[in-house]
């Protein structure tokens, strides 16, 4: 079975009929997790004290959504766009310099 | 009689013929968890695994929750899988028996039909499935260890057919069916092999080529769409169960019909029963019709999806029937009476309806249960009322 032959995400936004999803709300295209905006969730922002990041990793690897990138050796900025807040990361954190603050302060 | 393919003839249980037809289908998981009166199922399977005779992955789970679980996972791994189970621990899988019907994922599992607790009760009647009949499985009720063993069968190619996708109960009375020994014609091996051939799934999480996400959210989305898919494919059931039992009957010589009539037609009355309470009932026939009186049978084997229109033929025109319900639905119709009203309903000549409920917990139906029956209907007496067969009104 292709995954050509059911929805795209153009598609599925159009909201498809029964008669064209896949059976049992299978999901045929890989990666489709990425449509999901998980940073809309945020009540928490975890903001990060740049000069005691001792560049561990454990928040990129513990991170539910995958919304800390790593690259070429670095942890890089968190995605808000996916970022849910959950305070994993500043949980993981061996140096702690995560903190989690109230998203509403970053809003004007 | 059809003509029979090669086969011996051996004296099991319903549950060691249920688990010889497992044997042959030789499933690639079991998970499964013991309960009375199923348990003899999955040991003597396990029995097989044990000693070589099927190549089952064996899961032994720590409850039915995760026996039911696993068998998600199995299957949706694009693979044949199946469990057994019962009253109790039919109950606690309760959340994953949706999830694998909503999945499409074309599970069998014997049932043992048990009583729910409380009280407690280890014996037979049907509120277990019946419980369990608005949960998208299909349903096929047996009267006999032999009908059991050949409807695994049935249910297997049932739940895998491409327009079908759903799983599938195969239910046998607790203790009465599945414990008492009977004469069962065992089908050659290699016959059954070709018969039930290899599952091919639309999807599967092993395809890596094709990968896929099963069991993701769809909220107001798409699970409404979904939901209507389910129905679709129940209600390609009834050609698909048609179609396979044709095939299955030049192997076995049996007929697949929905239900069985027994000399229902000049009757002029009929009851209607599932399950082990059948050979009662034909005996009770037989014995009246000796005596001239003019009375019948039906016995219905599938009940999900209900065979509404099938039922409403062989009852269209036919004075009074009775139905004979192994449970109930407190504060409501009991299952099967429900079901054929509702197949009665838009009838010209509809028959008067009468519902009766026995054997709850294990209670024998007697043969003068059936014949009180029976004087009841062909007397005209039926009112909107349960009555209850074998019930202690007054204390003995
Ligand atoms: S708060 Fe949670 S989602 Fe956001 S970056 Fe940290 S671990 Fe990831
Ligand atoms: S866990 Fe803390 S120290 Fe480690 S990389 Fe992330 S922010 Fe830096």
């Amino acid at each position: 079975m292709t995954a050509e032959k059911y929805p795209t995400k153009a598609q599925l936004a159009k909201k498809c009929s029964w008669k064209e999803i896949p059976m049992g709300g299978v999901i045929t295209r890989a990666a489709s997790a990425l449509d999901n905006k998980t940073g809309s969730w945020r009540a928490f922002r975890p903001v990060i004290e740049e000069a005691k990041c001792i560049n561990c990793s454990f928040c990129v690897t513990n991170c539910p959504d995958n919304a800390v990138p790593f690259k070429d050796g670095k942890r890089g900025k968190i995605d808000l766009e996916y970022c849910k807040g959950c305070g994993i990361c500043a949980s993981v954190c061996p140096v702690k310099c995560i903190k989690m603050e109230e998203e509403t302060k970053f809003k004007k | 009689m059809m003509a029979e393919a090669k086969h011996k003839v051996v004296s099991l249980t319903g549950n060691y013929a249920i688990a010889e037809a497992m044997r042959q289908i030789n499933p690639d998981v079991v998970a499964a968890y013991p309960i009375t009166p199923q348990s003899a199922i999955v040991e003597k399977f396990s029995g097989f695994v044990n000693n070589g005779l099927v190549d089952t992955e064996m899961v032994r789970v720590e409850s039915e929750h995760s026996a039911m679980s696993a068998c998600v996972g199995a299957s949706m791994a694009g693979i044949r899988t199946m469990t057994a189970t019962c009253s109790a621990g039919l109950a606690l899988m309760w959340e994953i028996v949706g999830v694998a019907s909503g999945l499409r994922c074309p599970i069998v599992m014997p049932i043992a039909n048990r009583a729910i607790s409380a009280p407690i009760n280890i014996h037979c009647d049907h509120s277990d499935s019946m419980g369990a009949r608005d949960l998208g499985w299909i349903q096929i009720y047996n009267e006999t260890a032999q009908e059991a063993y050949e409807n695994v069968f049935l249910a297997l190619r049932l739940a895998e057919h491409p327009k079908v996708q759903l799983p599938v109960m195969v239910c046998e009375d607790g203790f009465i069916t599945s414990h008492c020994v009977q004469n069962v014609k065992i089908f050659d091996d290699a016959v059954m092999k070709k018969f039930i051939g290899t599952r091919k799934p639309e999807f599967a999480l092993l395809d890596l080529k094709n990968p896929i996400t099963v069991g993701a959210i769809e909220l107001q989305d798409y699970y409404f769409e979904t939901k209507r898919q389910q129905q679709e494919a129940m209600e390609n059931v009834p050609a698909a169960y048609l179609e396979i039992g044709k095939e299955l009957s030049k192997i076995t010589g049996s007929d697949y019909g929905f239900f069985q009539e027994y000399k229902t037609n000049d009757a002029d009355a009929i009851i209607l029963t599932m399950s082990s309470a059948t050979g009662t009932a034909r005996s009770v026939v037989d014995k009246m019709r000796a005596k001239g009186k003019k009375v019948g049978l039906i016995k219905l084997r599938l009940f999900r999806p209900f065979p509404y229109e099938a039922v409403a033929k062989a009852l269209e025109g036919k004075k009074i029937v009775g139905v004979l319900d192994r449970s109930m639905s407190f504060g409501a119709h009991s299952p099967l009476f429900g079901e054929i009203r509702n197949a009665v309903y838009g009838m010209k000549d509809k028959p008067a309806l009468q519902s009766y409920v026995f054997g709850l917990g294990g209670r024998d139906l007697l043969e003068s249960h059936v014949e009180q029956v029976f004087e009841e209907l062909l007397a005209g007496k039926t009112n909107d009322e349960i009555k209850y067969l074998g019930l202690r009104e007054v204390s003995q």
